[in-house]
């Protein structure tokens, strides 16, 4: 009989991590679709259809190495540092996360796609909130674009999104100071984005709540003695035979309780099986990472 | 007789009978039948098709949205370019068109209304990318802030119905490949014998829009 519930337990077990493995799937599916949308733009240009001339390879994400990604060597050390403080304070203070990006080249692939999937595959912004904002500068391509987060589309509206590019990048940008345009850009988008105090307070407290919830007292305090009741026992006939006194076959005593290990009902794992949920940790201290955030594909592109 | 009072044995033999029959075995089972049923999928098919679902909402909203710009896009432009009739009158035809065709409830799955509903949409844009071309012919149009202002917001609107489309195609793929692979097979047969593959674009608009420039 023990034996059977052995097995039947670890069966249970290996159940679970299936299911748990068939809920993840569709994510991860996700991260294929660079692969299938590229393989479907070589059906299209094979069967004649398409009579752009692009040969789209498949371009890899940069790493998210920083707030300032600086693959084409386009800012200075200093102006690298100090927009990353500049950016670094911005998001303690809104929760907003604004990321420079430079490429070298999109090799043929197309701007605006490219920049809403790196902004998904960076997760800019945070979860739920969506309020990441990308601005990516292709070198070679001689393209610039501001990828707006889903939260942030009323604010840094489309319309002004172009604005920026056009008026201030871009000018800069054709008189060859690559590191003041951005600098300046930037600066505007985070003008803009602090353009409306209140909602920007509004929406840092609700970041700090959702941070909060789990810390709050009485989650705690239901948590604990939930498990107490759960695992208590458990653990109390676990820790009897180390801790306590042995009394007779299969028996110990401890803390003045008699405990007897009777083979015959073997069911004091039974639910030990289906508890184990537990929680995905929030985004880990260290180097900066995205807080779960996507993009719908707003902002605006340019070029210089 | 204190250790006996007090002796704690793990429960299980000492419940009452109807408590006993349902005893930590059976409870298990059902655990371990429900765990292997999810493992297996069961619950794919109505969850890919929700999310289908929901990603072809966010098609049709964002080409609601572009919609709803052209009214204001078309008085700015005949503000400046009024005999440009043909071209005005040509969007503003295949806006009525793209948006008075009643989708029928069944779009998703019928491949002639999914087409029909195709075409509709990649006209609207062939006629709006006519139009951006004609404008380039009025200087005074190109630099009038609130043209420009529309423009932007009908290129993200664009790139966004790009965005939606991507998410949409991605997700019917899914869905689609559910229905026809093997666990997915079995479970459409047996339990969703009535969920049939959803459609998906084929027709590029890029294709239909692009303008010609005639000198």
């Amino acid at each position: 009989m023990g034996r059977i519930t052995l097995i039947v337990v670890s069966l249970a077990i290996a159940g679970f991590f299936a299911w748990q493995a068939s809920l993840w799937t569709p994510n991860l599916e996700l991260n294929s679709l660079a692969v299938s949308l590229s393989s479907g733009e070589v059906k299209r240009s094979s069967a004649g259809l398409s009579s752009s001339a692009s040969v789209a390879t498949s371009l890899k994400f940069p790493e998210l190495t920083g707030r300032v990604v600086d693959g084409a060597n386009m800012l200075s050390l200093a102006q690298k540092s100090s927009l990353n403080s500049r950016l670094a304070a911005f998001e303690g203070k809104s929760s907003d996360q604004v990321v420079v990006a430079t490429i070298k080249s999109l090799e043929g692939n197309n701007l605006e796609d490219f920049a809403n999937r790196l902004f998904r595959s960076w997760e800019l912004g945070q979860s739920g909130e969506n309020n990441g904002v990308l601005l990516l500068v292709a070198r070679d391509d001689r393209k610039i674009r501001i990828e707006v987060g889903y939260g942030l589309e009323g604010t840094l509206t489309d319309a002004l999104s172009s604005l920026i590019i056009n008026q201030v990048m871009v000018p800069e940008f054709r008189s060859g100071n690559f590191g003041q345009g951005i600098i300046e850009g930037t600066d505007m988008i985070l003008q803009v984005l602090s353009g409306d105090l209140s909602e920007l307070e509004a929406r840092k407290k609700r970041q700090d709540n959702r941070v909060s919830d789990y810390s709050d007292v009485g989650v705690w305090i239901f948590l604990a003695i939930w498990g107490v009741c759960f695992f208590g026992p458990f653990g109390f006939a676990l820790l009897a035979p180390i801790f306590g006194k042995k009394t007779g076959k299969k028996r110990y005593r401890w803390l003045g309780i008699d405990i007897v290990y009777s083979s015959s009902s073997g069911g004091g794992w039974s639910s030990g099986g289906s508890s184990s949920g537990g929680w995905s940790g929030g985004s880990s201290g260290g180097g900066f990472s995205g807080g779960g955030g996507s993009s719908g594909g707003g902002g605006a592109s340019g070029g210089w | 007789m204190f250790s006996k009072s007090n002796s704690y044995r793990l429960p299980l033999a000492k419940l009452p009978v109807p408590l006993r029959l349902f005893n930590a075995f059976r409870v298990l089972s059902i655990v371990l039948i429900g765990a292997m049923l999810a493992g297996c999928g069961v619950n794919n098919i109505p969850t890919y098709e929700e999310n289908a679902r929901a990603k072809w909402s966010e098609v049709l909203s964002q080409y609601q949205r572009r919609a709803d710009l052209i009214p204001n896009l078309i008085e700015t432009v005949k503000g400046f370019a009024a005999q440009e009739k043909d071209v005005l009158t040509s969007v503003v035809e295949a806006r009525s068109k793209a948006t008075s065709t009643q989708l029928p409830s069944d779009v998703l799955t019928n491949p002639d209304a999914f087409k029909k509903f195709q075409e509709s949409q990649a006209g609207l844009s062939g006629a709006l990318s006519r139009l951006l071309v004609v404008v380039e012919r009025y200087p005074d149009l190109k630099s009038n802030q609130n043209f420009l202002a529309l423009q932007s917001q009908l290129e993200g609107t664009e790139n966004r119905i790009a965005v939606a489309r991507r998410d949409y195609i991605e997700a019917v793929r899914l869905y689609n490949t559910e229905l026809k692979t093997i666990p997915g097979r079995w479970w459409r047969s047996w339990m969703y014998p009535e969920n049939n593959p959803m459609q998906t674009f084929t027709i590029e608009d890029e294709q239909l829009a692009n303008p010609e420039v005639k000198f």
